[in-house]
């Protein structure tokens, strides 16, 4: 699924990634950790293809709308409500049955009864799982998640658990977390930045 | 026809956040008719026909302008372009939506501003009105592209008003032209062509300025 060969990324002066090579077989749970500076956010960017290396050869066996993509920002309007940002990237990525699929995942996630307030209104947390909901709305074959359990509660992190675990069979998975250990069960390979 | 459906998605959403924001069609319309109110005093009272149609073209540009700047502050926010980009819809559906929500912004700011202009100033021919409907495609293609490189940048409210001025001289060149002269064909036709061919030109290079 993704395959990666000594990878780099500079911008202007700063290297930003060096020499990194990745392999993630399809159904693959890779744990990307490290401190911060280290690069992790640069390259699940770049395994998006929201960035471009610039050294180094990377494929990825899947199509950018198969891929799902939790970013350090939740990447919604925040003057738009929960449904309508899921409404419109259920339009967007042509999901079937769009707003079925929105209800059970609102529901599934803590976000039905507040679904029509304003995103600017929501705690961290709430926002993430909003967030969580955007990436899983078009059922993507490779989820790329940048610190997912970042601002979630105690209730949320053990929900994102339970749906990690779920969601494991078939998927591909590029996680990047400071906290490995709450991951390591689910986890098929680990790559440490410096 | 998903195409459309894009596009029909992403000009709606930049219209229900204006909706709710409110934040740039009021400027604009204050912005123009304080504007023409300022000029109406600085003229002298003897000042030419030709000169305040020249203010016409000052007070559209720079209104518009005022629009363009704000125009990706939404997906500058939260970094939703990123979420909007890895969509399979096409990049240029991004472009083309956020010029149709800028137009919308811009003419109403121009159904007050016109009916204003010839309050202070003088009465509107159907040459100039035609001439306003053209620059005004041509400002939102142009603007909306530029306004898309700019956000990326930290110098982004200098860097739109420096890249995009230049580009507007045709318009304003051309919308004057429609306003004076007897015969307005050629400056009308002049102000199709840049429409058309600089929409071609941000229609096919969107994907680039999105993309690295």
């Amino acid at each position: 699924m993704i395959r990666a060969r000594q990878l780099g990324k500079r911008f202007g002066e700063k290297r930003v990634l060096r020499g990194v090579d990745l392999e993630v077989e399809t159904g693959g749970f890779a744990l990307v950790t490290g401190p911060n500076g280290s690069g992790k956010t640069t390259l699940l960017r770049i395994c998006t293809g929201l960035a471009l290396p610039s050294e180094g050869e990377l494929e990825l066996g899947v199509s950018r709308s198969r891929i799902g993509y939790l970013a350090h920002e939740p990447l919604v309007y925040r003057e738009l409500s929960a449904l309508e940002n899921l409404d419109l990237y259920g339009r967007l990525y042509r999901v079937p049955e769009r707003r079925e699929r929105i209800g059970m995942l609102l529901e599934r996630f803590g976000l039905w009864d507040v679904r029509h307030e304003r995103v600017a209104s929501y705690s961290r947390g709430m926002t993430q799982r909003l967030a969580l909901c955007r990436v899983l709305l078009h059922d993507p074959a490779l989820l790329v998640l940048d610190e997912p359990y970042t601002a979630l509660d105690t209730a949320g992190a053990d929900l994102l658990d339970a749906q990690l675990a779920e969601l494991r069979g078939g998927r591909t998975f590029l996680v990047s977390t400071h906290d490995p250990e709450r991951l390591a069960a689910l986890a098929t390979g680990r790559l440490a930045l410096a | 026809m998903t195409y459309l459906r894009d596009i029909g998605a992403l000009t709606r959403k930049d219209l229900l956040l204006e909706l709710r924001a409110r934040d740039t069609l009021p400027a604009m319309l204050l912005f123009v008719v304080s504007t023409f109110v300022v000029f109406h005093f600085a003229l002298p009272a003897r000042s030419s026909q030709l000169a305040a149609s020249g203010l016409l073209w000052v007070a559209i540009v720079f209104t518009a302008l005022l629009g363009l700047g704000r125009a990706f502050v939404p997906e500058r926010e939260q970094h939703v372009l990123d979420g909007l980009v890895l969509t399979p819809c096409d990049r240029s559906a991004i472009w083309l939506s956020k010029s149709l929500a800028t137009l919308t912004f811009l003419v109403a700011a121009e159904v007050v501003a016109l009916p204003a202009f010839a309050l202070f100033f003088h009465g509107l021919n159907a040459a100039t009105v035609g001439g306003v409907v053209l620059a005004d495609l041509g400002i939102c293609a142009v603007g909306t592209f530029l306004g898309a490189m700019a956000v990326a940048t930290r110098a982004r409210d200098l860097l739109l008003p420096l890249i995009f001025l230049p580009l507007a001289i045709p318009i304003v060149i051309g919308g004057v032209g429609a306003s004076v002269v007897g015969s307005p064909a050629r400056y009308l036709g002049f102000l199709a062509l840049y429409d058309g061919l600089f929409a071609l030109v941000c229609w096919a290079s969107f994907e680039y300025v999105v993309t690295e």
